[in-house]
């Protein structure tokens, strides 16, 4: 990244207009931030008044095609055949490639996955052109200079940085998983899908993909309802267990703050904040986090916060509609409790009387 | 003989940094610099094929001179060789700038010191932190390219190929390939070794070959550092987040806390949006 050049010329981009997002799937099945990608893309493209395109390379991947157009997409390039099943880095990148030279889009977004990392990062150096990784946050500056802000947490404790890409088009940005809020699904939508000819039909290609072994975790934060998250307050992966068992009774999933997840305590996918998933669950229990602005950027947005700290002062309870202060090996067990006794009597009403 | 290439950076420790706020450009002085770790479970990965088919490893880096203690590091570790491409015009470079050059000086160690069979990078850096560079030098030099490995399965030196997992958020892909390849090391590769005593004693003579811009005649000053770079950063802010600064609720036993946390809980409107009333 460069800091900003003054007084220098834009080139002509007239060329290139709207919006494309790349379509993940595996096995016919799309991730959800493809779709959250559409909702992103939306926004940018009404405020430019063109049109939000998407694109999905595959086999036997018709449906999503049309599942785009529900996503908000209008229209969908499909590239498909039975050598497309698999991502591979050279023939996705080659359709992508003349996709992205035939049709001019301004702005290309990628998941910031594994796959789509892997993709954008090859595309961007073949173009050539500007690629932001890793964006939290999109908006679009209107006519005439039509400019991706891409922001992403930069690497400095407490930071944003907003980059841009003035000299080149396509604007490139990888966007994580769970930021983004897609559209409802919309099955009545009409769009426009194009076929697309794979341009490495027939080619020998080095790369072979022997297996996948499936190890889709339970974990997936970005839906939950309920999130009982655990700070380094807990100590240990043992204690980890309390906030399952509560979880568990709420039929909530278990979150952490990073001080966790880098401590090994807990894996990746369940970290909340800045670098890890944004969440908006209607109730979220901060148990133990002391607060930091990188944690709470995460979990703000939720309908309810619940902080159970021994520290009065710790910065979590601004953020907190219910504040407890006192020790969480005493207190959650109490709601977990709780819970249980509460849900007892809702399913037997006599129960109440007996506890 | 395999040659391996590693590609480190001399990255400023994480926690230490800031931003300068009137150029938005890190301020890198008086901050502690280590070797990228990332980088050096792909430098491992490298000698663990040198311990157990023989190779030739070579380590670049693009940085200022003081990069050359990265460098040494990884000498103390077993690399053979160390190339340091260092000049002023280099720097300012975002991800493009720094694979064109990259692939330049990779293009360069194989014309001096041999054809490259694999390239290790790290799966990314913790400044940059953006896992470009490595695709990007890949692409430049039409090599195959496997990102987020989290363990080398299988290296055929006869046949020229490797057999790999690639660690994604779904899953693990089982996934083989030609040289010469393009790895992306996780931490999961493997477990770092400590430096042998050997080792620290050639490191402490070691000097890295050295290449600036005139070492490379055609290269493209357009194409390199600040100028080189499509990226800018225009602003930086810190994010801001609401605050409710809600109701305490305090009790003396854990019991009373619980049941007057529930009965708030219960008789609110969440409680119905949950459909729990
Ligand atoms: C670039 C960058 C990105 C980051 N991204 C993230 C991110 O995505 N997510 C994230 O969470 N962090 C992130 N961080 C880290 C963040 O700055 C904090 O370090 C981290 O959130 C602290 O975690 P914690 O609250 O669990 O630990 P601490 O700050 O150590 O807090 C522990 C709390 O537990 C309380 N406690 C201890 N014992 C008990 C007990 N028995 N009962 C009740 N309370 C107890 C203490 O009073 C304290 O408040 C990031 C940092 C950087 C630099
Ligand atoms: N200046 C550099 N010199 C050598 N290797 C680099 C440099 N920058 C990035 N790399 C390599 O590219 C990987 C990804 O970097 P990044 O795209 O910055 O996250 C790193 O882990 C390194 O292996």
């Amino acid at each position: 990244m460069s800091t900003e050049q003054n007084n220098e010329q834009m080139p002509d981009w007239s060329q290139y207009r709207g919006v494309l997002v790349f379509v993940e799937q595996r096995s016919g099945t799309a991730k959800k931030v493809s779709w959250q990608l559409l909702g992103a893309g939306k926004k940018l493209a009404d405020k430019l008044e063109v049109p939000l395109m998407a694109f999905v390379i595959g086999d036997q991947v018709d449906h999503l095609a049309d599942e785009a157009i529900y996503y908000g997409a209008d229209r969908v390039f499909l590239c498909q055949g039975p050598e497309l099943q698999d991502y591979r880095t050279r023939p996705y990148s080659r359709i992508t490639l003349k996709l992205i030279e035939e049709h001019k889009p301004e702005i290309c977004l990628f998941g910031a996955t594994g796959t789509g990392r892997d993709l954008a990062g090859a595309i961007a150096t073949h173009l050539p052109t500007g690629l932001t990784a890793d964006t939290t946050e999109l908006d679009v500056e209107p006519h005439p200079s039509r400019l991706l802000l891409a922001s992403r947490p930069a690497f400095s404790e407490k930071m944003m940085a907003t980059i841009l890409c003035k000299q080149y088009r396509p604007q490139m940005a990888t966007a994580r998983a769970g930021v983004f809020q897609a559209l409802p699904r919309d099955p009545e939508r009409k769009g426009e899908i194009v076929l697309i000819a794979n341009p490495t039909e027939g080619e020998q290609i080095a790369t072979e993909v022997v297996n996948f072994i499936e190890q889709t975790g339970t974990v997936n934060l970005e839906e939950a309802e309920i999130i009982v998250s655990g700070g380094r307050g807990l100590g240990g992966i043992e204690p980890f267990r309390l906030l399952k068992e509560l979880a568990d009774e709420l039929g909530g999933q278990v979150g952490a703050s990073r001080a966790c997840v880098d401590a090994g305590w807990i894996a990746h996918e369940h970290q909340v904040g800045q670098t890890g998933y944004t969440v908006r669950p209607k109730l979220y229990f901060a148990i133990g986090i002391s607060g930091a602005v990188q944690h709470t950027v995460g979990m703000a947005g939720s309908d309810v916060i619940i902080a159970i700290n021994k520290d009065e002062n710790a910065p979590i309870f601004q953020f907190a509609h219910y504040g407890i202060v006192g020790d969480l090996f005493q207190i959650v067990p109490a709601i977990t409790a709780e819970v249980k006794k509460r849900k007892a009597a809702k399913e037997d009403p006599t129960m109440a009387f007996k506890v | 003989m395999l040659h391996i290439v590693v590609c480190i950076k001399q990255v400023p420790d994480s926690r230490e940094i800031r931003i300068d706020p009137v150029t938005n450009t890190l301020i890198r002085q008086g901050v502690p610099s280590i070797v990228n770790f990332y980088d050096l479970h792909g430098l491992e990965e490298a000698l663990r094929i040198k311990d157990e088919l023989g190779a030739c490893v070579t380590v670049v880096t693009m940085g200022p001179p003081p990069a050359e203690k990265s460098l040494k590091e990884c000498i103390s570790l077993g690399a053979d060789r160390a190339v340091l491409v260092t000049d002023r015009k280099f720097a300012g470079a975002d991800t493009l700038a720094t694979s064109y050059v990259l692939a330049k000086t990779l293009e360069k160690v194989a014309e001096e010191f041999g054809a490259i069979d694999m390239v290790f990078c790290g799966k990314q850096t913790l400044d940059g932190d953006t896992g470009q560079v490595g695709p990007g030098i890949a692409c430049r030099l039409d090599l195959e390219q496997l990102t987020y490995v989290g363990k080398v399965i299988h290296v055929d030196p006869e046949k020229r190929r490797v057999r790999v997992e690639r660690k994604l958020e779904d899953g693990i892909e089982v996934v083989e390939t030609s040289f010469p390849v393009l790895i992306t090391a996780l931490k999961e590769l493997n477990k770092v070794r400590r430096a042998p005593m050997p080792g620290m004693i050639r490191a402490a003579r070691f000097k890295p070959t050295v290449w600036t811009t005139n070492d490379f005649p055609d290269i493209e000053i357009s194409k390199i550092g600040l100028k080189g770079s499509p990226t800018i950063v225009s602003k930086t802010w810190v994010p801001e987040v609401r605050k409710v600064n809600g109701e305490k609720i305090a009790g003396v036993a854990p019991e009373q806390i619980a049941e007057q946390l529930m009965e708030k809980l219960w008789g609110s409107e969440l409680a119905q949006k949950l459909g729990w009333a």
